[in-house]
């Protein structure tokens, strides 16, 4: 009795979380075409959330690429295959690595932070002040976030694929004696345009659900310093779920659509 | 009060439930121009969520609620901006925005809505402070301020505006007498110059006589009794009295 109770309690959260962040971006989308445009926060928010977050991001890739060269150099010699490092450690990061470990690292920080800028002002009233006083506050709040996260995930993406490839280059050229020309020979051949578009294409996307997740947890914090820190910790889990999960189906859906 | 004035809020029986418990039961009230409304009541009755529906800040379940002669109650969120910029909002905590300084919380409701230079907001933005009593504290934050500055800060940003109505949520509980007595003297000072047509909603008596020209006491749910304070101090209604005499309590 109680197990199926709570069952239908997580099942209707479950419905009223998606379905919330669904309406969120409904109306974010709204929100995009109606005065005033306050550039300048998009601007601050830029800074917030690339600047900020680049070096993370950046760390990760490099020692990405390193392992991934290592793992793959090692294994792949094993099949007399090491000529093919370069393409293997090239389209695993431009593909998947680097705009998913992104998402994951800048985002997690990024979307926690957001959970709980907003969701303090949440539990102090102040959204209320400003809808009070006849600001838009989802203009105010919200949309300068995702814009500028529609900007700067892919633009840290780029400069994760670069440097995950560049330190693969390191590991293949230092490790396992490979010349750094048939490295970059075999990426320029083997790797097309389109796998690197791909990559980019999931990272706008990741950029707008992270932010998202991030937003729409804050708005909905209540249960004051204790909900605050529930609603933070919660932003954390579903950011990383949440780009795991799109990753697949995004994959597929490129595969379907540009293949 | 003649029949003719125009009305700035009309609540027409209204609902409201959260979760299971019903909060608002089919409450219906006139605001006329010029006039001062004390809503009163024990605490839990509804009296904050029934003045947060009147702003539009909560969506009654049911019922009709006009803010200066429109319909409100099914508007977007974007629609309802420029209704309530032309009314004053005063939470109970203040609600002030923590990372600005007082300055900069009484300017921005006039950085957001109008394009006047840095010397008309700043000229406006101490007339307000100075109305309630905090000239020099422009540079000080939120944090460093007591309940009794901060509510004031509150009035003075609701009010830089010159709203054609104010809500005011609780302006005096949580204060020490000294601090409620300063606001309850503000707010009746107000009715003479800033703003004449006012909502408050309070559980302290002693105030909503000092500045109501009506009353209206709720009680599980509905209004118990409305009408002028000595109308509502006559009632023979028996929650009413209870609440008068302080022997009321709901929650």
């Amino acid at each position: 009795m109680t197990g199926a109770h709570s069952l239908r309690a997580v099942g209707r959260d479950a419905v009223a979380w998606y379905g919330g962040l669904a309406l969120l971006s409904v109306q974010v989308a709204r929100n995009l075409a109606l005065p005033p445009s306050y550039l300048e926060l998009v601007a601050r928010q830029i800074d917030i959330i690339g600047v900020r977050s680049t070096g993370v991001a950046l760390i990760a890739a490099l020692f990405t690429g390193m392992v991934l060269a290592l793992q793959t150099a090692v294994n792949m010699a094993r099949f007399g295959a090491e000529g093919y490092v370069g393409p293997v450690v090239a389209l695993s990061i431009l593909r998947e690595l680097g705009p998913v470990l992104t998402a994951i690292l800048v985002g997690g920080k990024v979307a926690s932070g957001i959970t709980a800028e907003l969701g303090s002002m949440q539990v102090t009233e102040q959204i209320d002040a400003l809808r009070a006083l006849g600001v838009n506050y989802l203009k105010k709040l919200v949309v300068p976030r995702i814009l500028a996260a529609l900007l700067v995930f892919p633009l840290v993406t780029i400069l994760a694929d670069v440097v995950g490839l560049i330190g693969g280059m390191l590991v293949v050229v230092f490790e396992r004696d490979v010349d750094a020309y048939l490295y970059w020979n075999t990426i320029a051949y083997w790797v097309v345009i389109r796998d690197f578009l791909t990559g980019i294409g999931k990272s706008v996307v990741f950029g707008w659900l992270v932010t998202l997740i991030g937003c729409y947890n804050g708005l909905e914090t209540s249960g004051g310093t204790e909900g605050l820190g529930r609603s933070t910790t919660d932003t954390v889990v579903q950011v990383a779920m949440a780009v795991i999960v799109s990753d697949f189906f995004l994959t597929k859906l490129f595969f379907f659509l540009f293949w | 009060m003649s029949a003719s004035s125009p009305l700035v809020v009309q609540v027409r029986d209204v609902h409201k439930s959260f979760e299971d418990k019903r909060v608002l039961q089919g409450v219906s009230l006139d605001l006329e121009k010029g006039t001062t409304l004390a809503i009163m009541g024990g605490s839990g009755t509804g009296k904050t969520v029934l003045l947060r529906i009147i702003d539009g800040l909560v969506y009654p379940d049911a019922g009709q609620v006009s803010l200066f002669g429109t319909r409100i109650e099914s508007l977007r969120e974007e629609q309802m901006l420029p209704l309530r910029r032309r009314a004053g909002f005063v939470f109970q905590g203040a609600a002030l925005f923590d990372s600005m300084s007082v300055f900069e919380n009484v300017a921005f409701p006039l950085r957001e809505h109008t394009k006047q230079s840095l010397g008309e907001i700043t000229d406006r933005v101490h007339r307000f402070l100075g109305l309630v009593g905090l000239p020099g504290t422009d540079d000080l934050l939120p944090a460093e301020l007591s309940g009794g500055m901060r509510r004031r800060v509150g009035i003075a940003r609701a009010l830089v505006m010159e709203p054609e109505v104010v809500f005011f949520d609780e302006p005096t509980a949580g204060l020490d007498p000294t601090n409620a007595r300063l606001v309850a003297e503000l707010i009746a000072q107000l009715r003479q110059g800033v703003c004449d047509t006012a909502i408050v909603v309070t559980h302290d008596i002693e105030f909503a006589d000092m500045v109501a020209d009506r009353m209206a006491i709720l009680y599980g749910g509905r209004f118990a009794e409305t009408g002028t304070p000595a109308e509502v101090h006559a009632s023979t209604n028996e929650a009413v009295r209870k609440f008068l005499a302080g022997e009321l309590r709901e929650g």
